[in-house]
């Protein structure tokens, strides 16, 4: 699985990171960081939440 | 989508997995009443559906403004018809925007119409805009935002009448006074869409009172705006009307009904999450976490109130209640993982003075 966020859409809404800290992180620069773009099995479940839950469908994910 | 940026093809829900799971659509039909006793649903067509469970999640509509009945140029914020509505007004050239209430909807509306250039006024009977859910400092930092953007933030001031020949033309205040308008949105807040349950033996008060786990009686629970229930985590019976929990309630609600169905203990289902949304007004994302009392402490644990972006927690008898942040979502998302842990009064003054 490899996640992607379309940064044109992102607005930080920090949904993803409530889901999936360990992928997903809104720094204090207001900035979405990805920290693991290709993201362990265990949390593969999680992202596909977070991917569902992006008030502006700014993520996907290439499986 | 009221600024045109976004099309009515941008916001539809997920695709439902429908055929997974083999629901039946009855679209169009309303829910006319309820027997708990009898398990039975009465539809609005005359026909009754006899269930094993039921979740009640029938929403919250907007207040209207008394007395605006067959006045054009009103409206009211709540579904897609309301958005396309006020979109068409837009279109056909409307300028000056008065905005009644300066809760949520109203700021947002506010703010979309500053951006779009037109003139805009905000009446709003409190001191400061959400006074009661935020306080008057935090709500004071709303008004400057608003009026340095160019909005005409009237507070303090209630609205005695909304006048026109057949469409809106002015909105008369309390003091007298009045604001020309060519449209008119009102924001002042929702009331649960319970009218249908009178008589089902339901507990009806402010929406369908739930018990921990949002079971409202044998076989029926509630999620959403309409549902009222004990949150633990904050020892308040609580109705929340914000997306994220519409989410949550939802599929809580559902794990509920199905544990009930097989006799498990509900002790294992109680529902006390941290509420949380947010809201986007000019370049600023305002988030929530947490249930403030206007009378708790504030501390400002990053940045500064005046400033572009800060976070804050509100807290009361020792525990920290609510984070609130000014484009910092990443703040409020770990402090709301603080709060569901109790966060102390204590650690919030902490990370205050290591700031």
């Amino acid at each position: 699985m490899r996640v992607k966020v379309d940064y044109d859409l992102c607005e930080s809404n920090a949904v993803c990171m409530g889901i999936a800290p360990e992928v997903f992180e809104v720094r204090d620069d207001d900035f979405l960081y990805i920290l693991q773009e290709e993201p362990p099995a265990e949390l593969h479940e999680r992202v596909r939440e977070a991917v569902a839950r992006c008030p502006k469908q700014a993520i996907s994910v290439e499986e | 989508m009221l600024t045109g940026e976004w099309g009515i093809d941008r916001i539809g829900l997920p695709a439902a997995a429908d055929d997974r799971l083999g629901v039946e659509w009855e679209l169009g039909v309303a829910a006319a009443g309820l027997d708990v006793a009898a398990r039975s649903l009465s539809l609005a067509d005359g026909r009754s559906l006899a269930y094993d469970g039921l979740i009640v999640a029938t929403g919250a509509s907007p207040r209207r403004l008394p007395g605006t009945d067959g006045l054009s140029g009103v409206h009211t914020l709540r579904t897609v018809d309301d958005v396309l509505a006020i979109r068409r007004e837009l279109d056909a050239g409307a300028r000056r925007v008065v905005v009644v209430g300066a809760g949520f909807i109203g700021a947002e509306v506010a703010a979309s119409c500053r951006t779009l250039g037109l003139d805009v006024t905000i009446v709003e009977p409190l001191p400061q805009p959400l006074a009661r859910v935020l306080g008057d400092r935090v709500g004071s930092v709303i008004a400057s935002l608003h009026r340095t953007n160019g909005v005409d933030v009237r507070l303090g001031i209630g609205v005695d009448a909304v006048e026109g020949e057949g469409s809106v033309e002015r909105v008369v205040l309390t003091d007298g006074s009045s604001v020309d308008a060519d449209l008119v949105v009102v924001g002042i807040g929702v009331v649960p869409n319970t009218s249908w349950l009178e008589g089902s033996g339901l507990t009806v008060d402010n929406g369908v009172l739930c018990d921990e786990t949002t079971l409202a009686a044998p076989g029926v629970v509630a999620a959403g705006d309409v549902a009222r229930w004990p949150n633990r985590l904050f020892d308040e019976v609580m109705r929340v009307e914000h997306w994220e929990n519409a989410l949550d309630m939802a599929a809580h609600a559902a794990r509920r009904l199905l544990a009930e169905g097989r006799g498990e203990d509900p002790s294992g289902y109680v529902y006390s999450p941290v509420p949380w949304f947010w809201s986007d007004q000019y370049d600023r994302k305002l988030q929530l976490a947490g249930r403030p009392r206007p009378t708790d402490d504030l501390v400002v644990v990053a940045g500064g109130l005046d400033e572009e972006r800060f976070c804050a927690c509100y807290g009361r008898d020792g525990r920290a209640t609510a984070v609130i942040a000014v484009n910092m979502a990443g703040r409020v998302v770990r402090y709301r993982r603080a709060l569901a842990d109790g966060l102390s009064w204590e650690q919030v003054l902490a990370d205050a003075a290591g700031t």
